[in-house]
């Protein structure tokens, strides 16, 4: 397959999982006509007919919750969220409901439901449609939670989704939808909870996903040219997070720094620092640093390059890191 | 049957509302036009059938009271008043229907088939659920108020794709049955899966038993509005019944039911009644409503009502009513056997089943706390 934006691997992914499966469905908002916001779904209500790519009433709960609902009836619903922040109204059903009937029915009831949100920041937008809120849903028992960073992945990754008997949440690097790669259909398809090492290096390593993927491979690159040699781990999983791909990148560099758009208080961070500092506590050189967004609502689109972690704030990390 | 289904807005705001009541508290047959054709398919022995269907299940509600109060269960909510209602609804759906209940559908448990003890488990804190939802076609109880109205709502839009719906094949059209409280009413669940199920002209029927109060609050507290109405900015034309009477709840959504079925698109049933007992076991309604209340009600008792129909114009043998109490008795103490003897669940369940594959994190916390509780039967020689 030829270079494809990242978005439309997606929509390819999904092309194939419908083609694949009658029982999978798409159901979301403008997902229609027009293709959604960000037309990750063009062209499938034409091909696939109105009872399969389902143009909803602006009610995310009620998506959610009829979603559910079709899931009890046999089919596999893909909820299409329209942005980040819009998922709150959502929130109730998401943890209360689909997050816990396999577990309410001891295992008699499957919940193969995705839900993709496009997240993130960087592309100018008001408010509420920047947010990165994987964290808030990773912090809830039976929801498994995967983000792509290229196209490559995303093309596999949404596949793999969909055929999970579990719910899944996939958030898309909304920044990065533009983003060309090439797609290896060939592929027998991957394991969406392995990190990848996407760079191997010896002085440091640098755990991200999604949309901070290609930052820090612009990171590595800088970093080589003044002498650093930087491994980055593209995490893919979010929840469970592969942590012994990264424990085995830390033993070998004693230095990790962790970056997401997310806010540093309570991220995904946290929980890597404290738990790789747990398994390699006598390999690390220096504490596990983080990197990320403020504890602050996030602010307006032009002060919103000071929010996100950018190549200049993700080196000065390691440069912390390296100071020890 | 649109003749009952709307009313002006004056005759809405009325305080008392059409409802279609068939038997009255005396226990004597009243006219109901359309409903009666559904009425009259019943036997005698259909209505003894209903009779003690009803006795049974408020047999199960009383010791699920006395089992919490004697400690076996954490929590009970009791149905007591709303045996009709549940009764009704559910003898009048088939098989390939799918229930959706809040935690109080105790009546409609036993007409699906889910035995009272695995009720009495999940209050007893064994489990969540217990049951297999597919094998009885009852979802799960579900506690957060009103959210179970989306899932019926998405199960009938599911049996639409199927075109599961308007064949005219009656062993084939299928509907779902949304369940809800007048409390309910005020969530935005019910009021998105109203929404839902009229863009969408799903065949899920809304059964809203409006038993009068959500806890402590009363009706009124939610909306000034009868609640039959409620579906009709949305698209879903609705009837109030009276709650009470079991022969007007079976007719009444009987006929509802078949024109869900037929294709027709939604409808909203509610089911006029009284909680006669407290919102659980942990609620004192002498603090927040008039005995005189629940006195007037006690002589609406739905049990009451249709035993002196029987009594007056059946010829229902006097014995028939002593062989359901003694079978209520048998059932009581069956129930509590299974209820006291129930075992403790070992500690791995915990970590079963939250997903269907496996999660790394949640096996490595199994391991963990396994070898933990073992290092104490190491050291004390017992587990």
């Amino acid at each position: 397959m030829a270079a494809l934006p990242l978005s439309k691997a997606i929509t390819a992914g999904l092309r194939k999982a419908m083609d694949d499966d009658p029982k999978v469905l798409l159901i979301g908002e403008d997902i229609g006509k027009l293709g959604g916001v960000f037309r990750v779904t063009e062209g499938l209500q034409k091909d696939f007919g109105e009872q399969r790519v389902i143009d909803a009433p602006l009610a995310e709960s009620g998506i959610v919750g009829t979603s559910i609902g079709m899931a009890v009836r046999g089919y596999k619903p893909v909820i299409e969220v329209q942005f980040d922040a819009f998922i709150f109204p959502a929130y109730d059903q998401i943890v209360t409901q689909l997050a816990k009937l396999t577990n309410r029915t001891h295992g008699a009831e499957n919940m193969p439901i995705v839900i993709r949100v496009p997240y993130g920041g960087g592309i100018g937008s008001p408010e509420h449609h920047s947010e990165s809120p994987e964290t808030v849903f990773a912090h809830h028992a039976g929801l498994k939670i995967i983000s792509p960073s290229n196209a490559h992945d995303a093309y596999w990754m949404i596949q793999e989704a969909i055929a999970s008997p579990d719910p899944i949440m996939f958030f898309e690097p909304k920044r990065r939808y533009w983003l060309r790669g090439e797609v290896d259909e060939s592929d027998p398809g991957l394991d969406p909870f392995s990190a990848r090492v996407v760079r191997e290096g010896s002085d440091v390593t640098l755990v991200t996903y999604g949309p901070l993927v290609p930052t820090g491979m612009d990171v590595a690159a800088a970093a080589a040219e003044e002498g650093t040699s930087v491994e980055l781990i593209d995490l893919r999983g979010l929840n469970p997070i592969d942590f012994d791909t990264i424990e085995a990148s830390v033993r070998k560099t004693g230095r990790l720094v962790v970056a997401h758009e997310a806010p540093v208080f309570l991220g995904l961070g946290s929980e890597i620092a404290a738990r790789i500092t747990e398994r390699c506590f006598y390999h690390l050189e220096a504490p596990v640093l983080r990197v990320g967004g403020f504890h602050t609502p996030y602010p307006g689109s032009k002060l919103e390059h000071h929010y996100l972690p950018d190549l200049d704030r993700i080196i000065d990390g390691i440069d912390r890191a390296l100071a020890y | 049957m649109t003749s009952n289904m709307t009313g002006t807005m004056e005759s809405q705001m009325r305080s008392e509302p059409p409802m279609i009541q068939m038997l009255t508290p005396e226990g004597d047959r009243i006219e109901s036009g359309e409903y009666d054709g559904f009425a009259a398919e019943l036997s005698d022995d259909d209505l003894r059938g209903f009779y003690r269907d009803m006795v049974l299940v408020r047999r199960v509600d009383a010791e699920g009271n006395a089992l919490q109060r004697q400690g076996q269960l954490g929590l009970w909510a009791p149905l007591l008043g709303q045996e009709a209602a549940q009764i009704g609804m559910g003898r009048a759906l088939r098989a390939q229907d799918f229930v959706f209940p809040t935690y109080r559908e105790h009546g409609l448990a036993w007409c699906r088939g889910v035995a009272p003890e695995t009720l009495l488990g999940m209050y007893r804190g064994q489990n969540h659920g217990g049951w297999d939802p597919q094998e009885h076609r009852f979802h799960t109880y579900t506690i957060v108020i009103g959210s179970q109205a989306l899932h019926a709502t998405g199960y009938a839009m599911g049996i639409g794709l199927d075109g599961d719906v308007g064949t005219g094949d009656r062993d084939r059209d299928a509907i779902s049955v949304a369940c809800f409280g007048d409390g309910a009413t005020s969530q935005g669940d019910v009021s998105e899966a109203l929404t839902f199920a009229g863009a969408f002209h799903a065949p899920v029927l809304f059964f809203c038993q409006n038993n009068q109060w959500a806890i402590s609050e009363p009706t009124s507290v939610q909306t000034p509005v009868p609640l039959y109405t409620r579906g009709q900015g949305f698209g879903v034309p609705g009837l109030r019944v009276d709650g009470n009477d079991i022969i007007a709840m079976y007719a009444v959504a009987r006929a509802s039911a078949d024109n869900v079925r037929s294709g027709a698109g939604p409808m909203l049933l509610e089911a006029f009644t009284y909680r006669m007992g407290a919102h659980t076991t942990a609620d004192d309604p002498t603090k927040y409503r008039d005995a005189a209340l629940d006195e007037e009600w006690k002589a609406k008792d739905p049990i009451v009502r249709l035993r002196r129909y029987l009594e007056k114009h059946t010829d229902t043998p006097a014995d028939f009513f002593a062989d359901v109490d003694t079978a209520a008795d048998e059932l009581a103490a069956r129930i509590r056997e299974a209820c006291v003897s129930m075992e403790t669940p070992p500690v791995e369940e915990i970590f079963d089943s939250v997903f269907v594959e496996p999660h790394p994190l949640i096996e490595e916390e199994r391991a963990e706390y396994l070898a933990y509780l073992d290092s104490f039967a190491e050291s004390e020689g017992a587990h």
